[in-house]
């Protein structure tokens, strides 16, 4: 895909929704879904004299996700007032922080588990800490051209997070918001629900382009309104697209046209302008009298560190370490969450062998909470059961095909241990001479077969299996094709 | 520091005033002596002062993070210039 003649620059803006009970600045409700404007007070109505307080649960927040992007912590930071005017925005600012955000630099490492584009760090400029506005919706109502406004939202802490332009291509940036989002869900500072608009993205895109041996960038514009991961990745190729069309019409660079706004429009696939800034904006910056400053200690930073769990990239390299499993699995295993993590190795201590763990969690669990659209404790299969069956499989007692039913059995009724489902499915260990003499009994019967597998046909003799499978359920498949070619191949048959 | 008429007119312009002609000119003069009665804080030699950035010397007053009754809707739908039974309504808000 390099056979692009550009380089893709791209720089994301993330809106991290902090999942506190109650908002930034007073202490009304955060709950999403209520009916409109039953979570307002006078602080996040903006009404005069209304004076706020900062929620001491969104400063935690904040700390513990800058230190996990391995930031630097201000040890002082303040609030400002950004102004501007907008209906959802009832005081005519935002409380937000301009010039010593709570976090600085720092950065996230992201890689391909299966070697789509080349490992790589992103660099952070800052997160701070900011409100969000209200919602306002266009009245549908025939002839009423006005909108409405729910402020229920008005105040909710957001953290926003800014990189450098490190990322080049969709991908990239898709599997930079897929590991950030991962990461604030290890952490537990936000739920990260995007149809909620709890993770929210902006892109910051040009293109660099070579010319007679110099590099020419093209106007950057900014895309609003990425509201899923598949709407970042394909908003991206479409504007990357359309500025290299823009250059090869008009050869403006940067600098010759100001910078854009555009929207993306998921339904159509396209990116629309929605204006052109001619200069920076005013908002007109100044220290909120209102909220005083917020001084952090080294004991508080450490005390902070002491408290932080472990990340996804640790838990990774851990479980290939520790388990040794293939880095794929491990992957899949922690990009699912804590949660799934702390089932395989629930299922692992209590005797379950790693490796048949893993692969039984990716093959059937995660299958099945795909199907059911279910949570692990809505699923009801407990870890321990989970090692109790991989235990009975890797011992013998019921090869995988039959184990799926057992399975299968265990779910259907949550009391049920392996044991007791190996009884109810009548499921017996078949001895050898049993074996033996099932295969001759298939081979004298099959002489087609037989003849075809003599003649090269390596798969001739899986016609056999579904026999065996009538004859004796029991009967482990593999061990019986294996014990015919044994035959076979001996000239015993 | 003076302020000259095209300040005066964004700066009106960010704070969404239409101001007629005359009233540009009246305010521009009252705007110029507003600054100028803040800039007599230049005189004042701050060499070694350390910057301050707030009025008050206090730091980190929080509220735990409990959730506590606000108004009721009716009551916050009260004061505005327009309501329906659940929103504020205002002119179309576009884009
Ligand atoms: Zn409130």
């Amino acid at each position: 895909m390099n056979a692009a003649p550009y380089t893709l620059v791209i720089g994301l803006e993330v809106h991290v929704q902090l999942r506190t009970k109650s908002k930034l600045f007073c202490r009304c409700s955060t709950e999403f879904g209520r009916p409109p404007n039953t979570q307002v007070c006078p602080v996040c109505l903006g009404l005069p004299g209304a004076l706020p307080v900062l929620n001491k649960q969104a400063i935690d927040y904040a700390v513990r996700t800058g230190l996990a992007l391995k930031s630097e912590i201000a040890k002082f930071t303040k609030w400002d007032r950004k102004n501007y005017f907008y209906p959802d925005l009832p005081k005519g600012y935002q409380t937000s922080q301009f010039d010593l955000p709570i976090c600085s630099r720092g950065f996230l490492d992201i890689s391909d588990s299966k070697g789509a584009f080349e490992p790589k760090r992103v660099r952070f400029i800052r997160a701070h800490l900011e409100e969000d506005a209200g919602k306002s919706m266009h009245d549908e109502v025939a002839g009423k051209a006005d909108s409405r406004i729910d402020l229920n939202r008005a105040g909710t802490p957001l953290l926003e997070i800014v990189t450098e332009p490190d990322l080049r291509s969709p991908q990239e940036a898709k599997a930079f918001l897929t590991e950030l989002r991962l990461l604030l869900l290890y952490l537990d500072v936000s739920d990260c629900n995007m149809q909620e608009g709890s993770l929210r993205c902006d892109a910051n895109v040009n293109l660099h382009i070579p010319v007679d041996g110099k590099t020419v960038a093209t106007p950057i514009t900014e895309i609003k309104n990425l509201n899923s991961f598949r709407a970042v990745e394909r908003a991206l190729t479409y504007e990357a697209a359309r500025q290299w069309d823009q250059w090869s019409n008009d050869h403006i660079a940067i600098g010759g046209r100001p910078k854009q706004t555009r929207g993306w429009d998921d339904v159509q696939g396209v990116t629309t302008l929605q204006r052109e800034k001619e200069e920076a904006s005013d908002y007109r910056y100044f220290p909120c009298p209102d909220l005083v400053p917020v001084t952090l200690t080294g004991a508080d930073l450490d005390k902070a560190r002491g408290e932080l769990c472990e990340l996804p990239a640790a838990t990774r390299t851990r479980l290939v370490q520790q388990y040794e499993l293939k880095e794929y699995d491990s992957d899949v295993i922690v990009s699912q969450g804590r949660e799934l993590v702390d089932y395989f190795e629930r299922a692992v201590v209590a005797g379950g062998p790693a490796k048949r763990v893993s692969s039984w969690i990716q093959q059937d669990i995660l299958r099945l909470l795909n199907e059911r659209q279910q949570s692990l404790t809505q699923l009801g299969f407990s870890a321990e059961r989970l090692a109790d069956l991989t235990k009975a499989i890797e011992a013998g007692t019921v090869d995988t095909s039959r184990g799926k039913e057992v399975f299968a059995k265990m779910l259907d009724d949550s009391a049920l241990s392996v044991a007791a489902a190996i009884e109810a499915l009548g499921i017996k260990a078949v001895d050898d001479s049993e074996l033996m003499e099932l295969c001759h009994q298939l081979l004298a019967e099959n002489a087609k077969a037989v003849n075809e597998y003599r003649a090269g046909n390596a798969k001739a003799l899986g016609a056999l299996i579904g026999q065996a499978k009538k004859k004796n359920p029991n009967a482990d498949p593999r061990k019986v094709q294996e014990l015919c070619k044994q035959l076979i191949d001996s000239g015993a048959v | 520091m003076s302020l000259s008429p095209t300040d005066v007119e964004r700066i009106a312009h960010l704070a969404r005033l239409q101001l007629s002609e005359a009233e540009l000119a009246s305010y521009s003069v009252q705007l110029q002596a507003i600054v100028t009665f803040v800039d007599q804080l230049q005189a004042v030699d701050t060499v070694g002062v350390e910057p301050m950035v707030h009025a008050i010397e206090l730091s980190n007053v929080l509220a735990a993070d409990e959730v506590r009754e606000g108004l009721s809707r009716d009551l916050a739908l009260s004061n505005s210039p327009d309501h329906d039974d659940e929103c504020f309504r205002v002119p179309a808000v576009l884009g």
